[in-house]
C-alpha cells in the first residue's frame, strides 16, 4: 500500500493507505486518534471536525492521498498544544459554561468553533448571531444554547 | 425495627435512621440496598392513577425484594470510587452521583470518582436506565453507603488521634481534632476496613445542611470530553477488534437472501471476512472506510421485511381503524380534533455500535447499554452461552434517547464474532441508524372535551400509536408488577401509559385510553415514550377550550391547574416569559405545562412564522418557524445539581422544538427516506431560540424527581400552541412540515451512500 505523510498534532507522521482511505479512518483505524467522531461519514454531521493548516476540514470527506507532506492536520488531541496552556482558551470556555452532555459531539464543536472565530477574526469583525446560526455541527444533546455563549467566551480570550 | 430489606427504621425520633454495611475488604467499602421503599401509606383516593402509583414509584417498588448492594470505595490515595449501575449516556448521572457522595464524605465532587458497573444479573430490574428515574432511585441509597463510609472513617480517626469521634470534624477530605491534629482519609481507609461483614446505623445529612447537593455543579468528565480523551465503544481499544459493518436490506427488517458476489467482496483491499448473518451480510475489515466500500459492492438477494408495501397513508389507515371507541358528541358545547404525529427517529449521534469477543466458552462484549442485565441475558440465550459465561461491559454513550435501551448492536456483534471466531468492533453506518435503527412510534390522539358555563365537564383522550417495543426489560418489569396493581389485566403497554399519563387539570371526568396496533416496526422510546405527544394534543385542545369559553390560554391553565405547585411554574413560566405582550402579526406567544416523574413544568415560547424567517434559506436542511425565545420554569422537588437540571431542560427544549417543528421519518414502500443527518432535521443552530431562560423553582420536597426527559413534552407542546396562535389555524399534523419533503431521498441499494472524496473543498 502506498506511504502517506503529513503532520499530525505538531509531529510528522507517515502510514500505509490507499490512495482514497477517508482520512478520519486514517486517523482513527490506523493511527489510534480517536478524538474525531463518526456522526454520519457523509459531511453532513460534522462530528469529526478538525483543522487542516488551521482551518475547519472534515477528514470523512478527505482522501489520505490529497495531504502534502507539508499539511498540518490537527485533532482535538492537540488544539491545546497550538497555546501556551493546558487548554485552549475555547476548551476552557467549554468548561466554564458547562456545555458538555454526552460529549460525543464536542471535539467537532470545539475544532469548528476555534475555526469559526479565526475567521471571523481575519474578516476584522465580531462574531454575530447569523456566524453561529451557520454553525453545522449537530449536537443531539441539544446543547446549542451553551455552545452560543461558549464560543463568545472563547472567542474574547483567543 | 428495620423492614425486610434493612433499611430504614421507623419510629426512632428525629431524623430518619438508615441501615447500610461496611464490607469485609482491604480498604473501607461501604454498602446500601439499592432503592428505598416508597412511602407507605394510603393517600387519597383519585380518578387519577398516577396519584396512587406513579412510573417510577413502579420501578423503584420492582427492584425491592432482590436487590444487590451498591458500594462505596474509600481509596488510600484519598479518593472515592463508586461503580454506578445505570448508564451515562449525556444526562449527568456521574456527576450528580459523585455530588451525593461528596455531600455525606464533605469532599469536592471532584475526588469521587464514578464508573458504569458491569452487567450485574444479581440486580435484576436494578440496572435499568430509564423513565428519568435513575436520581429518584438511587438519591437515598448512595448517601446511606457513603454516611457508613463517613462514620467508618471517624471511627478509625478517633483510634489514630485518640480523640473522641464526637470531637472530629472531617472536610475536604481531612479529618481534624480540636487541637488541630489530622489524618487524610486515604491513609484512614485500609485502617476503617472490616475484617466482617456487618451492619451500620447512619443518619443523612440533614438537607438544610447540604453544602453539594442543590448547588450549581459543572460536568465530571467534561475534560475528558472536551480534549478528546473521553472513550466511546468505538473508541476502545481491544485487541483484535477490526472494523466490522453489515449490508443491511433496502426495506424494514428485510432478510439476506442469496449473496452473489461474497468471494469478490472477500477479496476486496482490507476485508478480512464477509459472513451473512441474521440482519444482513456482515464485513470485517482493517478500516471503516473499507468496510462501507465493501458494504456498497455486495450484490445481495434481499427477502421481505415487516413493513413491506407500507407508507404513512397506510399505517395511517391502520391508526384509525384500531382507535379506541370515544363514544357518543355530547349535547354540551364541546372541541374535539385528532391529531397525527407522524415516525421520528430516536437515533444519537453515536451510532448504534458494539464491540465483542466470542470465544467458544465465554463472550465479552463492550457496549453503551441502558438495560444491560436484558441484554446480556439475551447474548447467553444467543450464544448459548451460561450466563457466567458472558461478560457486558458499559461504555460511556453518545447520547441515547431511549436508543440505548436496546442493544440490537450488541447482539449482532456477538453473532458476527462468532461466526467468525474474531474480535470485531461493529458499527451501524448512519443510514442505517436512520433506516433500520428505532423510531419512535407513529401515533394517533384523538381529543374531546365538552364545556358548559364556565366548568370543563368531561376530556375523553384516545391515543393510538404503532405498538413500541418496551421489550428491553422495562416490558418485563411491568408484566411482573401488573398484577399487583390497580389497573385490571392489560398489558404493559397500557400500565405504563396509564402510569404515565395524568390530567393536571381539573377537566371533570378525565379518560383516557392507549391501543397499539401493528408490530412490524422497530420502535421504542424516544427521550420519554407517550408524554410529548399526549401533552401536545391535550395543550392545544386547551388553547381550543379557552377560546371558546373566551379566556386568555394562561389564566385559563392557571385557574384549571389542580395543584399549587403546578400553578407556581406556570406563574413563573409567564411572568419571565412576560405573557402577553403585543407581538407582531406572524408571531405570538405560546405556553404549555407538563407534569410527570413527581415534577412540573411549564414552558413559554415565542415563535416567528413570518415568511421571510420560514423561508430563509438554509443549505442542506429546513429553516421554517423559528422559536426566536423560550422559558422554562421547572420545579423537580429537589435538584441536586441545578446547573445539569438546566442543562437537560436545555436540551429537552431543543427536541420539543424539532418534535413540532421539523423531525420526522418518511415511510413509503416498506422503508424510511430518510438516511442521514441532511435529510433527519433535528434541532440545529439556525432552529435555536436565540434566548433562552430555564428556571429552577425553589425546592418543594426532600426528595428529587426526574428531570431527564421531563422538558420534552411541555416544550414541544408550547411550540405548537405558539404556531397555533402565530398562523391562526390550530396545527394537527407533526410536525408541522411533515407534509413537504425537503430533501432528495438517497438510494436503498446500496445500503449506505458513497464517502464524498471532495473534503478540501469545503475547508474553511
Amino acid at each position: 500500500m502506498p506511504e502517506h505523510t503529513f503532520r499530525l498534532n505538531g509531529e510528522q507522521v507517515t502510514v500505509d493507505a490507499a490512495d482514497d482511505e477517508r482520512l478520519l479512518w486514517v486517523l482513527r483505524d490506523v493511527l489510534g486518534v480517536t478524538g474525531p467522531k463518526y456522526g454520519c461519514g457523509i459531511n453532513v454531521c460534522k462530528a469529526c471536525t478538525s483543522h487542516l493548516n488551521g482551518k475547519a476540514a472534515n477528514p470523512c470527506a478527505i482522501p489520505v492521498g490529497d495531504l502534502e507532506a507539508t499539511d498540518e492536520v490537527t485533532t482535538i488531541e492537540g488544539l491545546a498544544d497550538t497555546v501556551d496552556a493546558d487548554l485552549h482558551p475555547m476548551q476552557q470556555a467549554w468548561l466554564d459554561h458547562d456545555v458538555v452532555q454526552c460529549g460525543y459531539c464536542q471535539p467537532g464543536q470545539i475544532m469548528a468553533a476555534v475555526a469559526l472565530v479565526r475567521r471571523v477574526a481575519a474578516e476584522g469583525r465580531e462574531i454575530t448571531d447569523d456566524d453561529l446560526d451557520g454553525i453545522r455541527n449537530i449536537c443531539r444533546c441539544g446543547t446549542y444554547t451553551r455552545i452560543r455563549d461558549a464560543i463568545r467566551t472563547g472567542a474574547e480570550r483567543m | 425495627m428495620t423492614g425486610p430489606n434493612g433499611r430504614r427504621r421507623q419510629a426512632e425520633p428525629g431524623r430518619r435512621r438508615f441501615l447500610g454495611y461496611v464490607l469485609a475488604a482491604p480498604t473501607l467499602v461501604a454498602a446500601a440496598e439499592l432503592a428505598p421503599a416508597p412511602a407507605a401509606g394510603a393517600r387519597p383516593a383519585s380518578p387519577d392513577l398516577t396519584e396512587l402509583l406513579d412510573l417510577n414509584d413502579v420501578m423503584t417498588a420492582a427492584a425491592l425484594p432482590t436487590s444487590g448492594l451498591i458500594t462505596v470505595e474509600v481509596q488510600p490515595d484519598g479518593t472515592v470510587s463508586f461503580a454506578l449501575p445505570r448508564a451515562e449516556v449525556g444526562q449527568g448521572i456521574t456527576t450528580s452521583t459523585a455530588m451525593l457522595i461528596a455531600e455525606e464524605l464533605a469532599l469536592p465532587p471532584e475526588r469521587v470518582r464514578v464508573t458504569l458497573a458491569e452487567a450485574r444479573p444479581e440486580l435484576l430490574f436494578n440496572q435499568l436506565t430509564g423513565a428519568s428515574n435513575t436520581t429518584i432511585a438511587t438519591y437515598t441509597p448512595i448517601r446511606v453507603a457513603a454516611a457508613v463510609a463517613r462514620h467508618r472513617l471517624l471511627a478509625a480517626a478517633a483510634a489514630e488521634l485518640g480523640s473522641p469521634a464526637a470531637h472530629l470534624t472531617l472536610h475536604d477530605g481531612t479529618v481534624r481534632d480540636r487541637s488541630g491534629a489530622s489524618v487524610d482519609i486515604g491513609t484512614l481507609a485500609p485502617k476503617a476496613a472490616a475484617t466482617r461483614s456487618e451492619p451500620v446505623e447512619v443518619r443523612l445529612t440533614a438537607r438544610e445542611d447540604f453544602k453539594v447537593i442543590g448547588r450549581p455543579h459543572n460536568r465530571i468528565d467534561a475534560r475528558d470530553a472536551v480534549t478528546g480523551r473521553k472513550k466511546f465503544a468505538m473508541d476502545l481499544d481491544v485487541p483484535g477488534a477490526k472494523p466490522t459493518m453489515v449490508c443491511r436490506p433496502p426495506t424494514i427488517n428485510g432478510k439476506p437472501g442469496a449473496v452473489a458476489n461474497l468471494a469478490d467482496v472477500a477479496a476486496m483491499p482490507g476485508v478480512t471476512d464477509v459472513v451473512p448473518i441474521d440482519t444482513g451480510v456482515a464485513v470485517r475489515a482493517e478500516t471503516f472506510g473499507q468496510c462501507v466500500d465493501a458494504v456498497r459492492a455486495l450484490r445481495v438477494d434481499w427477502l421481505p421485511g415487516t413493513a413491506e408495501g407500507k407508507s404513512d397513508q397506510s399505517v395511517l389507515r391502520e391508526l384509525a381503524a384500531a382507535e379506541p371507541p370515544m363514544g357518543l358528541p355530547p349535547l354540551t358545547p364541546h372541541v374535539e380534533a385528532t391529531f397525527t404525529f407522524h415516525f421520528r427517529s430516536n437515533s444519537a449521534l453515536e451510532p448504534n455500535c458494539a464491540v465483542a469477543d466470542v470465544r467458544p466458552d465465554r463472550a465479552e462484549v463492550w457496549s453503551a447499554l441502558k438495560s444491560p442485565i436484558v441484554a446480556k441475558e439475551a447474548i447467553a440465550a444467543k450464544l448459548g452461552l451460561p450466563l457466567g459465561r458472558v461478560t457486558v461491559h458499559i461504555a460511556q454513550g453518545g447520547g441515547s434517547f431511549g436508543r440505548k435501551l436496546f442493544f440490537d448492536a450488541a447482539l449482532e456483534a456477538v453473532e458476527v464474532s462468532r461466526r467468525i471466531g474474531k474480535p470485531v468492533k461493529l458499527m451501524w453506518h448512519r443510514a442505517d441508524d436512520s433506516r433500520q435503527g428505532r423510531t419512535h412510534p407513529m401515533a394517533t390522539s384523538r381529543v374531546r372535551a365538552d364545556y358548559a358555563g364556565g366548568a370543563v365537564l368531561g376530556f375523553k383522550q384516545r391515543h393510538t400509536s404503532v405498538a413500541t417495543d418496551l421489550g428491553h426489560g422495562l416490558g418485563e418489569l411491568f408484566t411482573a408488577m401488573a398484577a399487583r396493581l390497580p389497573v385490571g389485566d392489560i398489558g404493559f403497554s397500557q400500565t405504563f401509559f396509564h402510569l404515565s399519563q395524568s390530567m393536571p387539570y381539573e377537566f371533570g371526568l378525565a379518560t383516557r385510553l392507549l391501543n397499539e396496533t401493528d408490530k412490524g416496526f422497530n420502535t421504542g422510546s424516544m427521550r420519554n415514550v407517550y408524554s410529548p405527544d399526549v401533552t401536545c394534543a391535550r395543550e392545544l385542545i386547551v388553547d381550543r377550550l379557552a377560546a371558546k369559553m373566551g379566556k386568555d390560554p394562561y389564566t385559563f391553565r392557571r385557574d384549571f391547574l389542580r395543584d399549587a405547585r403546578s400553578r407556581a411554574v406556570l406563574e413563573k413560566a409567564a411572568e419571565a416569559g412576560d405573557w402577553g405582550r403585543q407581538m407582531p402579526e406572524g408571531t405570538a406567544q405560546g405556553i404549555a405545562f407538563h407534569s410527570e416523574y413527581k415534577s412540573v413544568s411549564a414552558a413559554l415560547v415565542e415563535i416567528d412564522c413570518r415568511p421571510e424567517t420560514v423561508g430563509r434559506p438554509i443549505r442542506d436542511g429546513v429553516g421554517g418557524p423559528r422559536v426566536i425565545k423560550a422559558v422554562f420554569a421547572v420545579d423537580v422537588g429537589l435538584a441536586v445539581n441545578p446547573r445539569g437540571l438546566e442543562a437537560q431542560m436545555m436540551g429537552c427544549l431543543m427536541d420539543g422544538i424539532a418534535l413540532a417543528l421539523t423531525s420526522s421519518l418518511h415511510l413509503r414502500e416498506g422503508h424510511f427516506l430518510e438516511a442521514s443527518w441532511d435529510n433527519y432535521f433535528y434541532t440545529r443552530q439556525w432552529n435555536t431560540p436565540p434566548e433562552l431562560q430555564v428556571i429552577v423553582m425553589p425546592d418543594t420536597s426532600d426528595e428529587p424527581g426526574g428531570a431527564g426527559e421531563l422538558g420534552v413534552a411541555a416544550s414541544m407542546a408550547a411550540v405548537a400552541c405558539a404556531y397555533g396562535r402565530a398562523t391562526g389555524t390550530m396545527p394537527t399534523v407533526f410536525p408541522v412540515n411533515h407534509g413537504t419533503l425537503s430533501f432528495t431521498p438517497k438510494p436503498t441499494v446500496p445500503p449506505v451512500p458513497a464517502s464524498p472524496t471532495d473534503g478540501l473543498d469545503h475547508v474553511r
